[in-house]
């Protein structure tokens, strides 16, 4: 079943670059920019839809539908449990976003822009690693709370994510009790604009070694950090 | 004698409410020790606390105080669950997953070879009644008595030195029933430990060698079944179905329900049936059953035994 929402994803996918590509015919001349934009764009989405929905089903759908009842008989741990679940979902991202990107790939090689087609995947990277994060929230979130609500929670994290930086700026404007607030937030919440580089993508640049490797560190810490908590949070866990 | 299962001062609190929590106690400092190789009844009316102490053991619930081993090791290791099996009540499992899938699927979790899981799977289906034409159909849309099926025949995928099961018969239709029993005695006869909640008094006294009672949480009686029913005093009683017989052709003195096809006369010495069936054939009526009902056990369900 959940082979099948990917199956679906990617599809739909290959369907963005289908518009892409007839999109990148009207906007005259700039064709490979649009179809790096649009492609890697909804690559992030249709990746974060993934993480968010699959990462919150994995563990609190098998709480809400009481299968861990018979899987806890085994000799399966609550820690082994969290991390299988999380790695299993990051290998199928992985492969998710391979093909995404195999697809943009293709098309940029159709318009005829051979350097584009590889110049975009320490970008197509930076995503999948920031989608690592997303399935460690969405993970997280769901060791302790409804499937809805995990998913809603998580959903805020990767919106406020994104303006993470500006939450910071907005803290430097703000009287002194919202900054605190403010730069809580911004230290508590991963700030998900390391891994944006879609836009400098499209004109044909890559990351630095540096931010590429920094975006990376940041992203295994926090992942790390995170998981770390739910497999405590979990194995506390009665299942009533 | 070595205990199969030893459960210590166990006591449990669901904390219940929102915002004011409150406490209700479902299970109150239990101690209970199961010799290896019998049939163990854990019986209670609805709400005893028998769920709530299997999932304690199988560590799906974490107890207020207390403590407990299985085979041995604490529950909290869970390298021993290799040797165990448990099907929850009313189990449930993966929609999306056919029955010979899942039972794959846990003998692969339960470390077992390819070979033997699927050898396994069929084995152990077949044993619980579950229709060949049904294994590979989705779970979800199986009913409850053959998800039922599917939770028994998955417990016993590893081969299991003890298994746990909570109401074993529930939802099951009768033949469904009669197959479960014959599966408990046969694993019973293989030496494998049968640890079950129920409150079907028949199956009790068909199956179990010892049966622990709860009330309230708290544990009323242990023992064996045929000690426990001498100290409770048993009293034997025969229920004889007639047919063609009204109540008020039958001689006073008897204990008498009419019921649509004619009689059911209450007797508690047994050398009175063969008077009752003379004086019900003077009126024309005909013998249906007899059947013996033990009239103690259900009183040991509800009173504790006392002394
Ligand atoms: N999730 C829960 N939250 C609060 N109280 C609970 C919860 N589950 C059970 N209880 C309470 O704990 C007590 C024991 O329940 P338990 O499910 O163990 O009973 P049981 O013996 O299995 O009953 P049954 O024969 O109906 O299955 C009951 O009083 C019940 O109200
Ligand atoms: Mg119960």
């Amino acid at each position: 079943m959940r082979d099948r929402v990917l199956y679906n994803l990617v599809l739909f996918v290959l369907i963005i670059i289908a518009c892409a590509i007839l999109l990148g015919d009207l906007t005259d001349g700039h064709e490979a920019r649009t179809i790096v934009n649009i492609g890697l764009n909804a690559m992030l989405m249709f990746g974060a839809f993934i993480a968010i929905f699959v990462g919150v089903a994995l563990v609190s759908k098998e709480i809400e539908k009481r299968t861990v009842f018979a899987i806890f008989a085994k000799p399966i741990g609550r820690g082994e449990f969290i991390v299988g679940k999380y790695l299993g979902l990051c290998l199928t991202l992985a492969v998710n976003v391979s093909v995404m990107g195999l697809g943009v790939s293709l098309a940029l090689i159709y318009v005829g822009n051979t350097g584009l087609a590889g110049t975009i995947w320490p970008s197509i990277l930076l995503i999948f690693f920031e989608l690592t994060i997303l399935t460690a929230v969405a993970t997280l979130f769901s060791s302790f709370s409804s499937p809805a609500l995990s998913a809603l929670l998580t959903f805020f994290v990767f919106v406020i994510g994104h303006f993470s930086t500006s939450l910071r700026d907005l803290a430097a404007l703000s009287s002194q009790s919202a900054r605190y607030f403010f730069e809580a937030i911004y230290f508590v919440l991963p700030n998900l604009s390391h891994f944006t580089f879609v836009t400098n993508a499209s004109h044909g640049d890559m990351p630095p070694a540096s931010m590429l490797g920094g975006a990376i560190l940041y992203a295994i810490v926090f992942d790390a950090i995170l998981i770390a908590a739910a497999m405590i949070i979990f194995s506390r866990r009665n299942f009533k | 004698m070595n205990y199969i299962v030893e459960i210590e001062n166990l006591t449990k609190d669901y904390e219940v409410g929102f915002w004011k929590k409150k406490k209700v106690r479902a299970l109150d400092d239990l101690t209970l020790a199961v010799k290896p190789g019998q049939i163990f009844g854990f019986l209670g009316g609805n709400g005893a606390g028998k769920t709530t102490t299997i999932k304690i053991l199988m560590t799906l619930l974490f107890p207020t105080s207390g403590t407990a081993r299985i085979l041995g090791s604490d529950i909290s290791d869970v390298s021993m669950h290799r040797r165990i099996g448990y099907c929850p009540e009313n189990p449930y499992f993966y929609d999306y997953l056919t029955a010979t899938e899942l039972m794959k699927y846990f003998g692969e979790l339960l470390g077992l070879n390819s070979a033997d899981r699927s050898r396994r799977a069929s084995e152990l289906l077949t044993k619980v009644g579950l229709d060949e034409k049904d294994w590979n159909k989705q779970l979800r849309k199986y009913s409850k008595g053959m998800l039922q099926r599917v939770g028994l025949a998955q417990a016993l995928i590893n081969e299991p030195e003890i298994v746990f099961f909570d109401e074993p018969m529930s939802g099951l239709d009768p033949i469904g029933r009669r197959e479960i029993r014959e599966l408990i005695i046969e694993l019973r006869q293989k030496g494998t430990t049968v640890f079950m909640s129920t409150h079907i008094l028949s199956d009790v006294e068909a199956l179990c060698d010892e049966v622990a009672i709860l009330r309230g949480g708290k544990l009323t009686a242990t023992g064996r079944l045929d000690e426990l029913l001498t100290r409770q005093g048993e009293r034997q009683v025969y229920e004889v179905s007639l047919k063609n017989v009204s109540a008020d052709q039958l001689p006073n003195g008897y204990s008498v329900r009419s019921i649509a096809s004619g009689v059911i006369v209450e007797i508690d010495d047994e050398s009175q049936i063969d008077n009752l069936l003379i004086e019900a054939r003077k009126s024309g009526g005909h013998l249906i059953s007899v059947q013996p009902v033990r009239q103690s056990l259900e009183e040991l369900f509800v009173e504790p035994p006392t002394a």
